[in-house]
């Protein structure tokens, strides 16, 4: 719902003044559109919509960029990014990367279960590029503490090849997991502590 | 439509689209067939303190072998290891008078200029008939032109939605492009940039693997045009559609085999005088800091096998894919070409303004390494041969991409020789292209 309104609001600024903007009020009327979905405190509650805190700012700029090429494809962040000159885009990654990292969900994980999403990201190696702890580095995104269900989303994307990604690694990667590993690798990253 | 139906709309069919997507089974794929012996498993540290569960968790035993086909396979878990990932280019072009020119180094004599900027990661180089200089993109999805009239230069993009469009090739008026999966080609481009229309597809039995599937692309002597399929992987065994390069009729037809073996070739061009094919090659990641290195390699005859998965560098047997083999059974590199350096693409000097040492010499773009821990490449090297088209030497031609302080400036991607008798280099990492000239 929270998407929706988000959606509406810019599309009526935007197409309001779609070139004459300049890049001050383009932030101004922007930039409280990521937060709104995103979370003020780097924490999303919003379903299926990423947690962007403890991002690095390589890895947010690539994103944007993809959006606003419409390369990566979520209509509403193809919508946020449209007009942006190369710019607009550093401002808003720089903005986005001071947001502070999510802490690990009040509830524990489940025992038995994290000790399988552990074993299975041991086996595939996740923290070989997105660091032991998960912090992530360069263009490789933090995924730790992120939203469960925002991980299961990446991860049948990138499985399934609708999202292709920047670098092609991810789909390498998938390639062996199964639907259920997928599940249990997104319950143990989101839980870590 | 009103403004609010048409997003409502939209929103309705994201909305549908992402529920089809969740309740999608995951997609059953094989992983490459026979997997390898079993690598010893590195034991991983702990990711964080553990956590004060009332009940503990079981401490799962040693981890199991990593998948074959990762791209992570054979990465040792070390401190070193653990600071090696591709070095992703910036998508966005940096700025003309920002480029690192004073950077550049070239022989005396010898000057760089830039020739085009702001072209998000310029990569493949092709000049039209009329002095148009097309590029080609990996990361991002266009094809752009860089346009030469009145004495100024300016780009244009003039393919845009294509998947990885990384390799071009020209003949008789016709831009041919190589996305992931699919050729298809512009008539008459050179006539059309101001409105050019869509590429049409002429050729798509291709497979569709992200890894080592961007393409380069060149039309040989026999007007066939050459395509390879890279290796679905950094280290595997391929199924027989991969690891080859593949030569077709413009028509997209006659489909023949040239060549087997071939890890990941994102260069090839043919000898002016014997016409012989040679070509580049990536050898495979983690193996170790030194060995394997990348190759050049000649084709003497159609259907030769060039070693990947078994032997890489002509003399050393892959550690898991190498038992049983023996890299005599395999044709030899020409040269090596400096371990993980990322030799790319290449051309043999066609120039008319170069000196005469020169003269058949294959100038070859090394992108420069990730998987070392001193970085190698970032160069362009000039490869001398013989009469025999034997190598004679490898020496650094234009340097200075790759920094004393282990870090890229730019990345050298693709050469090309202009009819002018200038050399141009693309640069993925600028998003530019500079040109190289002898004399005044």
């Amino acid at each position: 719902m929270r998407a929706w309104i988000v959606l509406l609001t810019l599309l009526t600024v935007s197409t309001a003044a779609p070139t004459a903007a300049s890049a001050a009020s383009l932030f101004e009327e922007r930039s409280p559109m990521c937060l709104q979905c995103h979370g003020e405190k780097g924490v999303s509650e919003t379903p299926e919509t990423p947690s962007l805190g403890g991002m690095t700012p390589q890895f947010l700029l690539i994103q944007l960029y993809l959006f606003r090429e419409g390369t990566r494809k979520v209509e509403l962040m193809n919508e946020m990014a449209k007009g942006m000159t190369d710019d607009d885009l550093r401002t808003f990654s720089d903005f986005i990367a001071k947001l502070p990292p999510p802490p690990p969900p009040a509830q524990q994980g489940d025992p038995a279960r994290m000790a399988r999403g552990k074993a299975l990201s041991e086996q595939n190696r996740c923290g070989f590029c997105h660091n032991p702890d998960y912090s992530g580095r360069d263009q490789m995104p933090r995924i730790r503490n992120q939203r469960e269900d925002y991980l299961v989303k990446s991860m049948r994307e990138y499985k399934n090849e609708t999202r292709p990604g920047y670098e092609p690694t991810m789909i390498e990667v998938l390639r062996p997991l199964n639907d259920a590993d997928i599940v249990e690798l997104a319950y143990y990253l989101a839980h870590v502590r | 439509m009103s403004l609010t139906i048409s997003v409502r709309r939209r929103l309705l069919a994201g909305t549908v689209s992402a529920l089809l997507l969740a309740g999608l089974p995951a997609l059953a794929q094989q992983p490459p067939a026979d997997p390898p012996a079993a690598s010893p498993a590195p034991t991983m540290p702990a990711p964080a303190a553990p956590a004060p569960a009332a009940t503990p968790a079981p401490a799962p035993a040693a981890a199991p072998a990593i998948p074959p086909g990762s791209p992570l396979f054979g990465r040792p878990n070390s401190e070193s290891a653990a600071k090696l990932a591709p070095v992703a280019p910036p998508p966005i072009p940096t700025a003309a008078e920002k480029l690192p020119l004073d950077k550049l180094k070239v022989p005396a004599g010898f000057k760089v200029e830039v020739y085009a900027s702001g072209i998000a990661n310029a990569r493949s180089l092709r000049e039209g008939d009329k002095g148009t200089v097309f590029v080609g993109a990996r990361l991002v999805d266009k094809v752009s032109a860089i346009v030469n009239k009145d004495g100024k230069r300016t780009v244009k993009v003039i393919a845009s939605g294509l998947h990885r469009p990384n390799g071009l090739a020209f003949k008789d008026g016709t831009l041919y492009i190589a996305e992931l999966s699919k050729i298809s080609k512009i008539e008459k481009i050179e006539d059309n940039l101001d409105n050019p229309p869509k590429p049409t597809m002429i050729y798509d039995d291709l497979p569709k693997d992200e890894a080592h599937g961007w393409k380069f692309i060149a039309i040989g002597p026999d007007n066939m045009l050459y395509i390879p399929v890279g290796q679905p992987c950094n280290n595997c065994l391929p199924p027989d559609t991969h690891a080859q390069i593949r030569r077709i009729g413009l028509d997209g037809k006659g489909m023949e085999v040239v060549a087997r073996g071939v890890r990941n070739t994102v260069g090839f061009d043919w000898h002016p005088t014997s016409k012989e094919m040679y070509f580049t090659d990536n050898g495979r990641d983690w193996m170790s800091e030194d060995v394997p290195e990348d190759e050049l390699n000649r084709i003497t005859k159609v259907g030769q096998h060039f070693g990947a998965p078994f032997c890489y560098q002509g003399n050393v047997l892959d550690a898991e894919l190498g038992w049983g083999k023996s890299c005599s059974d395999y044709e030899k590199p020409v040269s090596l070409m400096g371990p993980h350096s990322a030799a790319l693409g290449m051309r043999f000097n066609t120039s008319t303004k170069f000196p005469a040492k020169f003269k058949n010499t294959i100038f070859v773009a090394r992108h420069g390494s990730w998987n070392r821990s001193k970085k190698v490449g970032g160069d362009v090297v000039a490869v001398q041969l013989d009469a025999k088209g034997n190598v004679k030497s490898v020496e650094p031609f234009m340097t200075g991409f790759l920094g004393a302080d282990n870090n890229y400036v730019a990345r050298p991607v693709d050469v090309l020789f202009m009819k002018d008798g200038s050399m141009l280099v693309s640069d993925d990492f600028n998003g530019a292209v500079y040109r190289v000239s002898y004399g005044k």
